[in-house]
């Protein structure tokens, strides 16, 4: 189980596919304009990442070493079709929403890299597993920038929830004469809050080294008392 | 903190020499790999193509749902009896409706008179891309609505030309043109307060309601002259333009 957790953590915090290995910025940077776009491609992903790892894993005693990359985006892009396809028929309405998106998974170079990376050197659970705990990394992040870009940009969170979940509306943050600030939902503004997003993440970083070497020498001092 | 399984190997180093046993011929491997990917190829594309006839019969089904239900936005079903995607006749390439391909206006009719023409049009300068609108026009020649079919445009910015996306939900952005008059669009005030006009945009976003309100405006001045041929072609024909 020891082998599970370490691939939650790396998928999560350590290895984040955006975070830490700065994989997967364009679809990330497109369609993270409201948190409900982000999300739902994040969901997204981390399906086609879950199915992908699976398929490469079990198939990898088939793949030749040369033609890995071939096979795999083979795969990806198979995948991918047939996700698209399921989805337009059986989850349309979600579909409307997803449409435009889902083909970009196929240039997501975050599943590529896990598939091989990891899928192709490790048995089927734990690859998928990894594939699923990398997609819900990005999930993560995505969510939370869309959500940042939101709120700044327009004043409110979930908008357009009604068109994956009706029912439900958008939650007014600010107040409704907000006037906004466009330039958190135009392309530059992804890139500005990613940039923040990815400094938080080395300071908490550097933090949690700084405190370990402070463990490490108070306890190498009480040693020596 | 390294796991050399888990990271990306940056040179392609083959695997470990002790697997290879004997140096089979070039030709050989190559063909051995052609064959492997040849063989992914086929099943991968075999299981694109089961899906894709798995769910055609419902694609078809759920795009003709679609159509009805943004046929049912411009035209509500009470204002009219006769089987309107029946009744259609073909509309030429048509610059004036920014379409350079055939397409199909649908004649709506109650007890056999004619109550409305609903048909597609399309504004070729949004911001992004082509907005495809649907637009019905009422017999005697206003604008009954215009709602937008499909857009690119910028979400949570240009995206009011779309009503599901308008923040403004008690009186959408698209509505300000239900029960225009093509007169209107005759005299040249079918334009946006920028350009001189009668209709609203939103501040900053311009461009996306411009292009719909002069594709929306031309459109309807070019139905509306044509509407009493329409109503009287017979259904499943062609539009014939007289050339000047």
């Amino acid at each position: 189980m020891n082998a599970y957790r370490e691939i939650t953590h790396n998928g999560l915090w350590k290895q984040n596919a955006v975070l830490g290995q700065m994989l997967g910025l364009c679809s990330l940077l497109a369609i993270s304009n409201t948190a409900v776009n982000a999300i739902s491609l994040g969901l997204a992903t981390i399906l086609v990442m879950g199915m992908a790892s699976l398929i490469v894993s079990t198939l990898r005693g088939l793949i030749p070493y040369e033609i890995r990359i071939p096979v795999f985006i083979l795969i990806i892009a198979a995948l991918v079709t047939v996700v698209d396809m399921a989805m337009n028929a059986w989850l349309h309405e979600l579909y409307l929403v997803l449409g435009i998106f889902i083909p970009l998974i196929v240039v997501n170079c975050i599943v590529l890299a896990r598939v091989e990376a990891f899928a192709a050197k490790n048995p089927p659970g734990a690859a998928a597993f990894d594939g699923v705990m990398m997609g819900i990394g990005f999930v993560w992040v995505i969510g939370l920038l869309g959500a940042i870009r939101e709120f700044v940009g327009q004043g409110t969170l979930f908008a357009g929830i009604d068109m994956v979940i009706p029912g439900l509306s958008a939650i007014q943050v600010l107040p409704e004469d907000y006037p906004g600030f466009l330039i958190a939902i135009l392309p530059p503004g992804a890139f500005f809050v990613l940039g923040l997003m990815i400094a938080g993440r080395n300071w908490l970083d550097a933090r949690a080294n700084e405190r370990a070497r402070q463990r490490l020498l108070l306890a190498g001092q009480s040693s020596h008392a | 903190m390294s796991d050399p399984q888990d990271r990306l190997p940056l040179d392609d180093t083959p695997p470990a020499p002790g697997e290879v046993q004997r140096q089979p011929g070039a030709m050989k491997v190559s063909a051995r790999t052609a064959t492997v990917l040849l063989l992914f190829t086929i099943v991968f594309t075999a299981l694109m193509a089961f899906t894709h006839d798995m769910t055609k019969p419902i694609l078809d089904a759920s795009a003709q749902a679609q159509k009805l239900k943004l046929i049912g936005e411009v035209l509500p079903p009470t204002l009219y009896d006769n089987d309107l995607l029946a009744d259609a006749v073909t509309l030429p390439a048509t610059p004036a409706l920014g379409l350079d391909e055939p397409s199909l206006a649908y004649r709506a009719r109650k007890g056999g008179e004619p109550v409305a023409l609903v048909f597609e049009a399309c504004a070729n300068n949004g911001y992004s891309g082509r907005i495809g609108l649907v637009l019905a026009v009422l017999a005697d020649g206003r604008l009954r609505a215009v709602r937008v079919s499909q857009h690119k445009e910028t979400p949570g910015l240009g995206d009011y030309i779309d009503p599901k996306k308008d923040k403004n939900k008690s009186n959408p952005w698209i509505e300000q043109f239900s029960g225009q008059g093509y007169d209107l669009a005759l005299g040249g005030h079918w334009k946006v307060k920028k350009d001189g006009g009668r209709f609203d945009a939103r501040a900053g976003a311009t461009i996306s309601a411009r292009a719909v309100t002069n594709a929306s405006g031309k459109a309807l001045i070019w139905i509306a002259e044509r509407r009493a041929a329409l109503f009287a072609l017979p259904a499943g024909t062609t539009l014939q333009e007289k050339t000047p």
